[in-house]
């Protein structure tokens, strides 16, 4: 049922990333991605600035903080301000001024979550613009067409996205037609030299389908892998699972984009499973909520408990706002009208998103992988023991033991 | 805190507020302005993107209507409002009111405002005996300085009071530093220094940057008017443009848009690949342009409450300093043509 790979996908895409390090006993891996805008360290977090915008913090601070990729959204960005518009400001990283790396997802998974009237077909998602309410068809065509307009460093495919919580054959259907979807958008992809075209393995929590799409899909040799449909309503045991079964069967010398995940604990279970690249709004949606990381979990900083807290957020965190602010301004703050305050947790939050990925890259290259979970977990749960079963299950699936 | 005057030309005062501060070795220039806050903190910027902004006054105007309600929490920290709102090193001014949101008086409690110098309010309204009367009794008290107080209001109602003010500050010493609440359009700005005013509030830029506006006036009373328009990218059309919405605009609250700014929500700046005023030095003008601003402010993005008060900001003290520049070297009739030039 899958499509022949085309001629173009049958030569040889870049191999943009690099093996610094490897964890002798679960699959973790540090690297380094080369991209056209530089390079990237990994294991990365890729904070989501939907808009053209990492909401309300300048491109200057995100460098300060040590970002160097980060997310924008075609679906939204296809439609305002546009992609001709985007293309006559020097693409997307002429638009929002972003010296460094840019990831477009395909538009696909707003398509299906945002939009009640979208229809899929094998042409494509048809769906109405909830500004002007005129119908577009968004096919795998016209997705890297948006995407190469925009000049993201990744792009990714157009993918038939079905919420995990779906069983039957809508899964298989949707599974089989994203192969074919990665081909067209192959085919399609006018800038192969500038922009790297992910794949994006489906197949729900069925560990056939999930089997199958990996088989079919690593015949195609594009520069990195996805792997999508996790992080909707499922259990998290079968979510780890799937992380498991694609890992196993990725190639090791390609990127592993797990996508959508963000909390802390996730994002080191994924490692050890072998993903190198994550995105997600969490983090800085509850920064705007007023919600602050810690190493332990997080602060809610409107309670009335911080109203007289004069300590940081984290003494140990190197962030400007943890730096300069007791969580008691920050509580004062949160409860004015000034928006400032919803910055100084944005800065925060994705500080240490990025602190947290820096401090696992490092353990690996040092070899004390293994050990920095059981510290990460004792921190986060009291006692490592007492970490959720599934991600004492996945680490014990890779070789890290807790107890 | 001790004010000399460098000169005095038609009324306008220009000098230096020296010995301020906890250490007294602060010194701020006047004419000048104060930098806005709400809850200590200046309006959308953290102090990595206030730092970004050049020309930031060195007092700030904290509000009491904000503080009031930390009074429990200050007692508590004992280390001072400065090290609590992270301006440790900043002078800082106490004002009763906010000038964007003025509440009704009732929260003065005088323990927040130990060992700072107590800045005298003249009242009186729109009578002159009372005004006078005012004047003469505060300027007896051994304040710091004086408030003008009640000045507020549209550009109609401040032209009947610019003679009130006249007669107010010439019942004032002259070594104290002269501020006024509520007045912050340029050409307003302009008219009470000649009045003998010295310190303004900044929030003028903050309401600017509320309505998605960015100020484009100018101030640069070298350029010749040419110069001056291609600095503001201003076409005929853009001029006629403006021209249409002051007339469409309904007379009465100093609230509405002025003709001191753009509006980067119309669609004529959609495509505008130009800086907000070509030759600013601020970030948001070196950084990036009217389209990417139009697009944040179009779909409700944060980032553009961000960058336009870094504009706005930026702009604003430049006009300061402008105003100190020209009085320096003799060329505030140039300057006050120029701006009235602007002026709707």
């Amino acid at each position: 049922m899958a499509g022949v790979a085309t001629q173009a996908s049958l030569e040889s895409a870049p191999r943009i990333m690099r093996l610094v390090a490897e964890c002798s006993r679960s699959r973790a891996r540090a690297g380094e991605l080369r991209l056209p805008h530089g390079t990237v360290a990994t294991p990365v977090f890729m904070p989501v600035g939907t808009q053209a915008t990492m909401k309300g913090i300048t491109t200057e601070q995100l460098d300060a903080l040590g970002c160097r990729i980060c997310l924008g959204n075609t679906y939204h960005l296809g439609l305002r301000p546009g992609p001709e518009l985007i293309q006559k400001a020097n693409g997307l990283h002429g638009f929002m001024n972003w010296p460094h790396n840019l990831l477009t997802d395909s538009g696909g998974f707003q398509m299906v979550s945002l939009v009640s009237l979208s229809e899929v077909t094998e042409e494509g998602v048809r769906f109405r613009s909830p500004y002007d309410g005129s119908e577009t068809l968004l096919s795998p065509e016209k997705s890297v067409q948006i995407q190469n307009a925009l000049g993201s460093d990744i792009i990714m495919q157009l993918d038939d996205v079905v919420s995990s919580t779906v069983t039957g054959p809508r899964v298989e259907e949707a599974m089989y037609r994203s192969i074919r979807w990665l081909d067209r958008c192959i085919a399609a992809h006018q800038r192969p030299d500038k922009q790297n075209l992910f794949a994006i393995i489906q197949g729900g929590l069925d560990a056939d389908l999930r089997a199958t799409c990996l088989e079919e899909m690593t015949k195609r040799d594009v520069p990195g892998f996805a792997i999508g449909g996790l992080s909707g309503g499922e259990s998290k045991s079968q979510f780890w699972r799937m992380v498991a079964l694609s890992t196993s069967r990725l190639p090791k010398d390609k990127p592993r984009y797990l996508m959508g995940v963000g909390y802390a604990t996730d994002l080191v279970v994924c490692v050890a499973l072998g993903c190198d690249m994550f995105d997600c709004v969490f983090p800085t949606r509850t920064a705007r909520f007023g919600s602050a990381l810690v190493p332990t979990g997080n602060l809610q900083l409107r309670k009335k408990v911080f109203e007289k807290d004069f300590g940081p957020i984290n003494p140990e965190c190197t962030c400007p706002t943890c730096q300069k602010h007791s969580r008691a301004f920050l509580h004062a703050l949160l409860h004015s009208d000034n928006t400032a305050a919803l910055h100084h947790l944005t800065v925060h939050n994705i500080a240490y998103q990025l602190q947290l990925m820096s401090a696992v890259r490092t353990s690996i290259v040092e070899k004390r992988f293994p050990d920095f979970v059981r510290d990460f977990m004792g921190t986060m749960y009291g006692d490592p023991t007492l970490c959720p079963t599934w991600a004492t299950d996945a680490l014990a699936s890779v070789g890290i033991t807790l107890g | 805190m001790k004010l000399s005057l460098t000169k005095v030309v038609n009324g306008c005062r220009l000098g230096k507020i020296k010995n301020l501060g906890k250490t007294r070795d602060h010194t701020m220039d006047i004419p000048g302005c104060l930098l806005y806050t709400k809850t200590g903190c200046a309006p959308h910027l953290t102090h990595h993107t206030l730092r970004n902004i050049h020309g930031v006054p060195a007092m700030a105007q904290l509000t009491l209507s904000s503080l009031a309600e930390q009074h429990e929490v200050l007692t508590e920290y004992k280390e001072g409002v400065g090290k609590f709102i992270g301006m440790p090193e900043s002078l800082l001014y106490c004002s009763l009111h906010d000038p964007v949101s003025p509440c009704p008086a009732g929260y003065v409690t005088n323990k927040v405002l130990q060992k700072s110098v107590i800045i005298g309010v003249i009242e009186g309204g729109d009578v002159m005996e009372e005004r006078l009367r005012s004047a003469r009794e505060t300027a007896k008290r051994p304040v710091g300085g004086f408030l003008l107080d009640g000045f507020q209001g549209n550009p109609t109602t401040l032209e009947t009071r610019l003679c009130l003010l006249s007669s107010v500050t010439a019942e004032l010493p002259e070594d104290k530093p002269r501020l006024i609440s509520g007045i912050g359009r340029p050409d307003e700005v302009l008219k009470c220094i000649e009045r003998g005013v010295d310190l303004f509030e900044s929030f003028f830029p903050y309401q600017v940057t509320e309505r998605g506006g960015a100020l484009t006036f100018s101030f640069d009373y070298q350029l010749n008017p040419e110069e001056m328009l291609l600095q503001q990218n201003g076409t005929q059309e853009e001029i006629k443009c403006v021209d249409q919405i002051k007339k469409m605009e309904i007379t009465g609250c100093n609230q509405e848009i002025t003709s001191f700014e753009i509006n980067l929500k119309e669609k004529m700046y959609q495509e505008d690949f130009n800086p907000l005023v070509r030759g600013c030095s601020c970030y948001c003008c070196k950084n990036h342009t009217r389209a990417y601003l139009h697009h944040l402010l179009v779909t409700n993005e944060l980032l553009a409450g961000v960058l336009l008060m870094m504009h706005n900001f930026e702009h604003y003290f430049g006009f300061f300093h402008s105003i100190r520049e020209a009085l320096k070297h003799d060329k505030l009739a140039q300057l006050k043509e120029l701006i009235h030039r602007q002026a709707s």
